[in-house]
């Protein structure tokens, strides 16, 4: 597999007024051209900062990437000089987020939000040509009576709707990847089902990878080609999503399908729970980060942290993992 | 027939919105519209519904937070409007409410012990060794240690904050315990917990719950009875299973047909509903739903269908559920 994104062995964090954090340690993984990705874990596991050290996003001067690589089309963007990266981040690679409310500017109008975008990457553009060009993405994106919305604001767009448009700025210079941090989590059900089909209506169009982050298991299975689920700061397991689902082997991605709740379970009874919560990041457990919560720990899980390894087509990190054939 | 531990009738609650120089009432915000509806002792009702659709209004009219623009609201056979000082004091000890963020529905100010004690202390109860006392057994309870007590909120994860937030809705021994998403910000691996401890909860104190929620899967766990509402009216109502077995109402089935379901092999074919929530200052004539309903007819734009019964305890406001049914069944 030609990799489109290749992250090894990535550790970032952050300076902080009691020292430096580290976020991720040690995070790999890779997509190929066409694929999407989906990075699932809980509150703090790093997806984002995952997602930000690849756009060369994180928060300056606080947060630093202090080892491994991001290779992407045969350039390290670790590495990358600051003017090269103006190359990749927009027209390579785009980003949507999780609130569109903060990624949009409140005080311009969203045609001029979109123009500016198409004018950054075409300087050589003519101002009536980047309009069409916007009314276009407005349009692809299916936004109604696009005329009109390029003249509002913002806040007189729908939480839907604005996401719509930031799919519509991300996708104008048809990226090869698309990052998509938690797009879907602050939008309703119903309108959530609306931008799934949006994003693998576009892709199909396109041919562009996505980084897709979530923590929601149920948005994966609906959208993605292959899953990595990451836990403190590292990644656990990597499969592909039938794999993920029906066969989980590390015992937290075990302990993280089994805690949601099933339409199709028997109602009222206990649901399974992984025991405990998620260790604080300045008070990291040595070994394996998971032992504390794992019904499968050993004592060798408290000596040395397990590595990714491939096993049967997935990457696990486990030293117990959980038997693959299931009852 | 038994009385309900709460009954709904007709609640309605518009909030004002103002505008202009002086501030006067231009419109209304229909928050809630007609809507009824009971508890029983022990059972749990879940609410469902988009942003804006009213669900938390109802919550905290029940709770007295607001004033019903219309309708009636009987706890134990009792109007709750017309309860007198001490009645209404028994009422608020009886009826408690669990919010969705932890972070802020706790006084940051203030230890654990004085969280959990202000209960007892508002309602007179013990000496200040017992109250610290009850306090220390309540954490116990909701599965903290009792040296939690003197420390603040801010020294907590979000799950721990949630289960402080129980245990002072328990704390005087309520009937009805509105919970107005409070599992909803929590990780996955930790709303499982705090779902456990509420059920067990419910079942050793014979709770009855109003559950609150977007997440439908979370819903139907944890319900008995379940609610739809849209735009501030209740679209559909039955009990848990027969609603997600056989949704009539096409709002509840494109709810329920837009849950994602975390197993690859069931991607599938979505109802997926066109456009936004029409805004509650304006909404829509006829029925509330025909703008983005799949099925709508000439009829459903002029006329407002009233809750028809399906079969005993399942009641749906639509003009044609039945034809509905019928085509499903044949295609």
């Amino acid at each position: 597999m030609a990799a489109l994104l290749e992250v090894r062995g990535l550790r970032a964090g952050f300076d902080t007024d009691t020292g430096y954090i580290e976020v991720l340690d040690g995070v790999s993984f890779e997509l190929a051209a066409g694929e999407t990705l989906g990075l699932v874990g809980e509150s703090g596991c790093g997806k984002s900062v995952s997602a930000l050290s690849v756009m060369n996003l994180l928060p300056q001067p606080a947060g630093k990437i202090t080892a491994g690589s991001i290779g992407f089309q045969n350039r390290d963007l670790v590495t990358l000089p600051k003017e090269e990266f103006h190359d990749v981040r927009g027209n390579r690679i785009s980003m949507i987020f999780q609130e569109p409310m903060t990624a949009l500017n409140p005080v311009h109008r969203v045609g001029n939000q979109i123009i500016e975008a198409v004018k950054l990457h075409e300087p050589n553009l003519s101002s009536a040509i980047a309009r069409r060009r916007a009314l276009e993405m407005l349009e692809r994106v299916g936004i109604p009576a696009p005329d009109q919305r390029l003249k509002e604001y913002p806040h007189q767009l729908s939480g839907g709707m604005r996401q719509r448009v930031m799919i519509a700025m991300a996708l104008t210079m048809q990226p090869d990847l698309l990052i998509a941090d938690e797009p879907t989590t602050a939008l309703d059900v119903t309108i959530q089902a609306q931008i799934l089909d949006l994003l693998r209506e576009m892709q199909r169009e396109s041919g562009m990878a996505i980084l897709f982050i979530t923590h929601d298991l149920g948005v994966i299975a609906e959208l993605c080609d292959r899953v990595t689920v990451m836990y403190a700061g590292c990644v656990v397991e990597q499969a592909t999503v039938t794999q993920l689902f029906s066969t989980p082997r590390h015992p937290y991605t075990q302990g993280l399908l089994r805690s949601i709740p099933r339409l199709d379970a028997t109602p009222k009874q206990p649901l399974t729970t992984i025991p405990g919560t998620v260790p604080a990041l300045i008070d990291m457990p040595a070994g394996c980060r998971f032992r504390n919560r794992c019904l499968n720990a050993e004592d060798d899980c408290e000596l040395r942290s397990p590595d990714l390894i491939h096993a049967a087509g997935r990457q696990i990190a486990c030293h117990h993992p959980v038997a693959e054939v299931m009852p | 027939m038994k009385e309900s531990l709460l009954q709904v009738r007709g609640l309605k609650k518009y909030f004002p919105v103002r505008g202009g120089v002086f501030l006067r009432r231009i419109g209304n915000v229909q928050a809630v519209e007609e809507v009824s509806f009971s508890v029983e002792r022990g059972k749990t009702l879940g609410l469902v519904g988009e942003s804006g659709c009213g669900k938390s209004t109802v919550g905290q009219t029940i709770l007295k937070l607001h004033k019903p623009t219309a309708g009636e609201i009987f706890y134990e056979g009792q109007d709750i409007a017309a309860m007198n000082r001490a009645e209404l004091k028994a009422f608020r000890r009886d009826v408690q409410i669990i919010f969705q963020d932890p972070f802020e529905s706790l006084n940051a100010r203030h230890t654990v012990s004085r969280i959990l004690e202000e209960p007892f202390v508002i309602h007179e109860m013990g000496t200040a060794a017992e109250r610290r006392r009850w306090a220390g057994d309540l954490l116990n309870r909701v599965g903290l240690q009792v040296d939690a007590l003197d420390r603040f909120p801010h020294e907590f994860s979000g799950g721990q904050r949630q289960r402080i937030g129980i245990a002072r809705a328990i704390a005087l021994k309520p009937k009805l315990v509105v919970c107005d998403e409070a599992v909803s910000a929590l990780d996955v691996s930790i709303q499982s917990q705090v779902i456990n401890l509420l059920m067990d909860l419910q079942r050793e104190m014979n709770l009855a719950l109003i559950f609150i929620a977007h997440d439908l899967a979370v819903v139907k766990h944890v319900s008995d009875d379940i609610a739809v509402m849209y735009l501030g009216k209740i679209v559909e109502q039955a009990d848990a299973q027969e609603i997600y077995a056989f949704p009539r109402h096409p709002y509840t089935k494109a709810l329920l047909s837009a849950i994602p379901i975390p197993d690859p092999s069931r991607r599938g074919e979505r109802i997926i509903l066109s456009g936004d929530v029409p805004s509650p200052i304006h909404p829509p004539n006829g029925c509330r739903f025909h703008t983005r309903c799949p099925h709508a007819v000439d009829q459903c734009r002029s006329v407002e269908p009233t809750e028809e019964l399906v079969n005993e305890g399942h009641r749906v406001a639509c003009h044609f559920w039945n034809e509905l049914a019928d085509r499903n069944a044949v295609g």
